[in-house]
């Protein structure tokens, strides 16, 4: 059983990310998961989205380079020992990971130069999680 | 004509020295006639050696012996780096190869070099005419001069080097790169005179105020700084900074490499060696000679190469001709910094590079779209080429590692071509500008140096 992954191409200017969640926001395309990688001259974003194919298609309408591949998703066993017990399988078989990250669940974390600044922008308007609510998900 | 050759190291009008004072003060109008003569046995060297000059002549009407007067050289026809790439690697070569000592080369249109062979003779000839441009700076034996110019095909290391020896001064082939021990070497042998591109001039003399150096404290007096353009305001700040004269001089491995034109310490142009290079000044566009003063294409013919003898090369350096009086002494006629290029090649740390050769690497590649943009600027003195490329489809896989080794590939078959580093940089599609008409390839961010 895979799943399809969008991937889109992004050179590192402020606001393309957002875009990208505009233009599928826009679609009525949900997100189910995402990951980007650390913003250097240019990124990738990975997108576990509710219609990949259209998805592709708004995105690659709205200017972007996008990859479509098949990636594995697998429930985790929400315990100790539980991301082992998924890993562990494949390491004995000699099978590597060239990324991974988790979806689905809507809580999300993310780094910026100024975390100050960006609290005060965002702490009207979402929820923030504090240390404390992060470790008693 | 051996009189003219005589060396003998006597002092100029401008605290300089001439190598060849017989040949460096030459009244004009002997100079005029001593032009003619090697002149028409230039064309005559050409036409019987070399198929190529054969055919432009006899197309062009022209007997090598028919020239008489500087007017009738408007009639012979002029070679392009083109011809020189058609005929790569020997064929403009006019003796046989047991008589050729030396190859060097520079970066043509193409994949491919032009190349430069010399005689015995005109490796002689070459040292004679670095030996004059050295002394115009007052360089003599006892003077130690650091060569930090390129050694190896490039012409200006070995040119440079030996023409100090011919002159009789210590020369240090310490070659380019390495500012650490630049420095150091330049300190504990006590240089007095620098040899290196002005960009890699400023280089150093940033490095050593950084490390805490004044320009007292290096013994070096004077520089000889070319193969690049640059400007009087450069001038101010490498003598500033390294506490030197330093002097511009000009050459182009075509014409055998530096030596064609320097500067004497009146620092008002540079003196052409006249006796060995007839210039004129051309309209790009109409091809016709242009007079004195007016700013054009700079056209060489070849005197004295016996090797490679090259009728009316076209520089495509844009720049201007005097044949006032120096102060120095000197009777020959200067021409300006070249000011620009007729074409559209870059001059990138000492290197030519035409954006053309860029593309047809890029072309090569099919995952590439047919976007691009090759953005040149400058960090500190040292100027830098980014390759900007649009990542479509075709290129982007689903992870960094892909990307970095597609960005990696591209520079390595770059350097594999033009032997200079450049950065790729990865574009969303659409983010190089479209224009209307001719796309603008090349954007030049550096400002005169």
């Amino acid at each position: 059983m895979k799943v399809t992954q969008l991937t889109v191409f992004l050179e590192n200017r402020s606001g393309r990310l957002a875009e990208v969640a505009d233009l599928l926001g826009q679609e009525g395309i949900n997100i189910r998961g995402f990951s980007t990688t650390e913003a250097a001259e240019y990124g990738i974003v990975r997108l576990i989205v509710a219609e990949p194919e259209r998805a592709r298609q708004v995105l690659h309408d709205g200017g972007f380079t996008t990859h479509i591949s098949s990636v594995i998703c697998v429930k985790v066993p929400d315990q100790p020992g539980g991301l082992a017990q998924v890993l562990d399988q494949l390491a004995e078989a000699g099978v590597s990971i060239d990324y991974l990250y988790s979806i689905s669940f809507w809580n999300i974390c993310f780094a910026v130069k100024d975390v100050d600044r960006a609290v005060e922008l965002l702490k009207d308007r979402v929820t923030l999680l504090s240390d404390e609510e992060v470790r008693a998900l | 004509m051996s009189d003219l050759r005589e060396e003998h190291l006597t002092e100029d009008a401008a605290g300089g020295l001439y190598w060849q004072p017989a040949a460096e003060t030459m009244p004009t109008a002997q100079l005029g006639e001593l032009q003619m003569e090697r002149l028409r046995a230039t064309l005559r060297n050409a036409y019987d050696n070399i198929p190529f000059y054969r055919r432009k002549l006899d197309e062009a009407g022209v007997s090598p012996d028919g020239v008489s007067c500087h007017g009738d050289v408007a009639d012979l026809p002029f070679t392009t780096k083109i011809d020189l790439r058609d005929h790569y690697p020997f064929g403009m070569f006019a003796r046989p190869r047991d008589q050729i000592v030396r190859v060097h080369a520079s970066s043509g249109t193409t994949g491919n070099p032009t190349t430069v062979g010399y005689t015995r003779a005109d490796i002689d000839t070459w040292g004679d005419l670095i030996a004059r441009t050295l002394a115009a700076g007052g360089v003599r034996p006892g003077d130690l001069l650091q060569n930090a110019y390129g050694y190896g095909l490039f012409t200006g290391g070995l040119g440079l080097h030996f023409g100090a020896e011919h002159l009789g001064c210590t020369v240090v082939p310490i070659s380019g790169g390495n500012t650490e021990r630049q420095l150091k070497i330049m300190r504990d042998f006590g240089a007095t005179a620098l040899a290196c591109t002005p960009s890699y001039a400023m280089y150093l003399g940033d490095a050593a105020r950084d490390r805490g150096l004044r320009p007292e404290d290096l013994p070096i007096r004077v520089g000889f700084h070319g193969a690049e353009p640059w400007t009087n305001e450069l001038r101010l700040q490498i003598e500033a900074a390294l506490g030197i004269e330093a002097l511009d001089i000009y050459g182009l491995s075509e014409m055998g490499g530096p030596g064609v034109a320097f500067e004497c310490l009146c620092k008002s142009g540079m003196h052409i060696n006249e006796d060995h290079y007839m210039a004129e000044v051309i309209d790009p566009e109409t091809l016709r000679p242009l007079p004195e003063g007016e700013v054009g294409e700079l056209v060489f013919t070849t005197l004295s190469r016996q090797a490679q003898p090259l009728i009316r090369y076209r520089t495509r350096d844009l720049c201007s001709l005097t044949s006032e009086p120096c102060a120095c002494g000197r009777t020959s006629a200067r021409m300006s910094k070249p000011i620009g290029r007729s074409d559209d090649m870059l001059i990138i740390r000492g290197v030519n590079v035409f954006p053309s050769q860029i593309e047809e690497v890029l072309m090569s590649i099919p995952e590439i779209e047919p976007h691009y943009q090759i953005v040149v600027d400058r960090k500190g003195y040292l100027d830098i080429i980014e390759v900007w490329v649009e990542v479509g489809e075709d290129i982007f896989a689903e992870t960094m590692g892909d990307l970095e080794r597609f960005q990696r590939g591209v520079q390595a078959q770059i350097y594999n071509v033009l032997n200079i580093q450049v950065a790729v940089k990865l574009k969303e599609p659409k983010a190089i500008q479209r224009s209307e008409g001719k796309a603008v390839r090349v954007v030049d961010k550096r400002k005169a140096l």
